[in-house]
């Protein structure tokens, strides 16, 4: 079974519209949305819905204050969570779920609850089962309910005998980004020619260094700078990593967007949907 | 929230800039907003996983800070395995089995819990470097940014570390990081208002919708502004209206401002006609 994550660093660089279209073309996978906090594929392709489940994971400390004596030993929080008055109280958003306050507490005035802090689901589309979640708004542990993520995206295509796993990954190099990458095979890095695409398209190439996973390149949007097109191609080279294609800027992107289909896939494919297909053909022979 | 035009613009006024959705032009937003600044005015890039207000401001930094959590180191000579340590850690930072304990830097969350536990002084205190904070000026702007560490997936710390450089009077700017988990909430948690720079297009209404909920839980006071306003349809006006959020300013999508934007160059520079506008917003948000 072989995987392949889409990130860009940048976002708004076309992981999502790029991930639709692998969705259509690659045959035999299982599709997994691991953008959890701003998870936007399933606009994309109409899933019916499926199972839908809590995503539960870590704890939040909460005050009871009728056993509270304000005694302040609380205050020892490292995160600002903690507040005293008469008795203490405790922000559940910045409480980093650590414990340390219920531990110390001579009052055993704290109790930590569970934090049900998502839902995910595994819904079916026409271009085969989506896992997908949405993280709470406000909420932290993006990076355990991307790991869940593609945990149950494995156990369905291990299910189902399918051969490929496709993850569309979220923005940044950050947490959920380091989650998507356990146990991949491929970094589709997708980036736009502008110095802010350049230069965090480079920052997600060192980050496949560092984890020592194979990346290739496509570029979006080429002809919106086709000398800076050129150069990150050059810089690509440079680095060893091998660039795959340039989609141009084509509006029918956004009327896609806005009529929820792939740009593949449709009856009119345009110039954006021809290059896609030509990544795709070369990224399957590299798998 | 008063939007009628006044006099004096920025006392003691701190604005982030977010979005949900990731490209949706965060960056440029911010960065030409402080340039329409009448006064003194500090810009923090708060994207500390990929910077890219710099591109944009071209900055000369004078202050460069490593930005370090504190985690356990074990000192096996006087550790007495009672286990105290890993018992408290709800990260899993650390396991023992018989006499051989060990700490996982990257799994800690620097609560200090295994500090106040242990009673052998049998844990010592070591850093980890998260990232680089940097500080400078770029014309008449006051400039501050983090850069996460490649590999880092704690970005909250640096982000924390950036705003404790903002000023106590003044103007502030914060360029937040996409999504709406962690790193959105801590840009976002105290400021006086929050610009939702978002596009007319499903992804980006789906997203601005889950920003909108985070900031409507802490009743914070926030407005949007449409970037590239004529690629998409109008559900992002219709929703705006039913929900009582108001928009504040539209941009056309302009060939010349994506060619100018792809070349590192800020908005007031490559669309001079933003600027009355940009200032006009600005002075709205500060009344």
């Amino acid at each position: 079974m072989k995987e392949i994550v889409v990130l860009s660093g940048k976002g708004g660089t076309g992981k999502t519209t790029m991930l639709g279209s692998l969705a259509f073309l690659a045959e035999n996978k299982i599709i997994a949305d691991c953008d959890v906090d701003a998870a936007d594929l399933h606009l994309l392709l109409a899933p019916r819905p499926g199972s839908e489940n809590k995503f539960v994971s870590g704890v939040k400390a909460r005050v009871i204050e009728d056993q509270c004596s304000g005694c302040g030993t609380c205050d020892l929080c490292q995160f600002e969570a903690v507040t005293l008055a008469e008795t203490a109280t405790i922000d559940s958003l910045a409480c980093e779920g650590c414990g340390v306050c219920a531990y110390f507490c001579p009052e055993d005035a704290i109790v930590l609850d569970e934090n049900h802090c998502g839902t995910w689901f595994i819904s079916d589309t026409d271009y085969g089962p989506l896992v997908h979640a949405q993280l709470f708004a406000g909420e932290e542990n993006s990076g355990k309910l991307v790991s869940f993520v593609k945990s149950k995206a494995r156990e369905l295509a291990e299910e189902t005998g399918a051969g490929l796993i496709l993850v569309d990954g979220a923005p940044g190099i950050g947490c959920p980004v380091i989650a998507s990458l356990s146990n991949t095979d491929i970094i589709l890095a997708i980036t736009e020619p502008t110095q802010s695409g350049w230069h965090d398209l480079e920052r997600v190439l060192d980050l496949a260094d560092h984890f020592k996973v194979q990346a290739f390149v496509c570029l979006n949007k080429w002809d919106l700078n086709p000398e800076m097109a050129t150069e990150i191609k050059h810089s690509c080279q440079d680095r060893e990593v091998e660039f795959l294609g340039e989609i141009p800027f084509d509006p029918a992107v956004v009327s896609c967007q806005i009529n929820g289909i792939p740009v593949v896939g449709n009856d009119d494919e345009g110039s954006a949907a021809l290059a896609i297909r030509g990544i795709w053909n070369k990224l399957k022979n590299r798998l | 929230m008063g939007l009628e035009p006044a006099g004096g613009v920025g006392e003691n006024m701190r604005i982030a800039v977010a979005s949900g959705k990731g490209g949706t032009g965060k960056t440029t937003v911010s960065t030409s907003l402080a340039l329409c600044a009448p006064g003194p005015v500090q810009y923090l890039d708060c994207d500390v996983e990929e910077p890219n207000g710099h591109i944009f401001l071209n900055p000369e930094f004078s202050v460069a800070e490593h930005c370090e959590v504190t985690i356990p180191r074990i000192v096996e000579a006087k550790c007495t395995y009672c286990g105290k340590c890993r018992d408290i850690c709800r990260f899993r930072a650390i396991t023992m089995f018989g006499k051989t304990i060990m700490s996982f830097p990257e799994l800690c969350h620097s609560c200090r819990g295994c500090f106040l536990v242990c009673e052998d002084e049998a844990i010592a205190e070591d850093k980890r470097e998260i990232g680089l904070l940097e500080a400078g000026q770029a014309g008449e702007i006051n400039f501050v940014h983090g850069r996460t560490r490649v590999g880092e997936a704690m970005s909250v710390p640096l982000i924390k570390a950036v705003k404790k450089k903002a000023w106590k009077d003044g103007l502030v700017i914060l360029d937040a990081p996409p999504g709406t988990s962690c790193p959105f909430v801590e840009t976002v948690n105290d400021v006086d208002f929050v610009l939702l720079v978002t596009e007319p297009t499903p992804f980006g209404l789906h997203d601005l919708k889950l920003a909108v909920e985070v900031l409507l839980n802490f009743k914070k006071p926030c407005g949007v502004l449409v970037n590239r306003a004529d690629l998409g349809d109008d559900r992002v006006d219709t929703w705006c209206r039913e929900s009582g959020i108001p928009i504040l300013l539209k941009i056309p999508f302009e060939r010349g401002i994506a060619e100018g934007y792809a070349k590192g160059r800020n908005l007031v520079e490559s669309q001079p006609d933003l600027r009355k506008p940009l200032e006009n917003l600005l002075r709205e948000i500060c009344s």
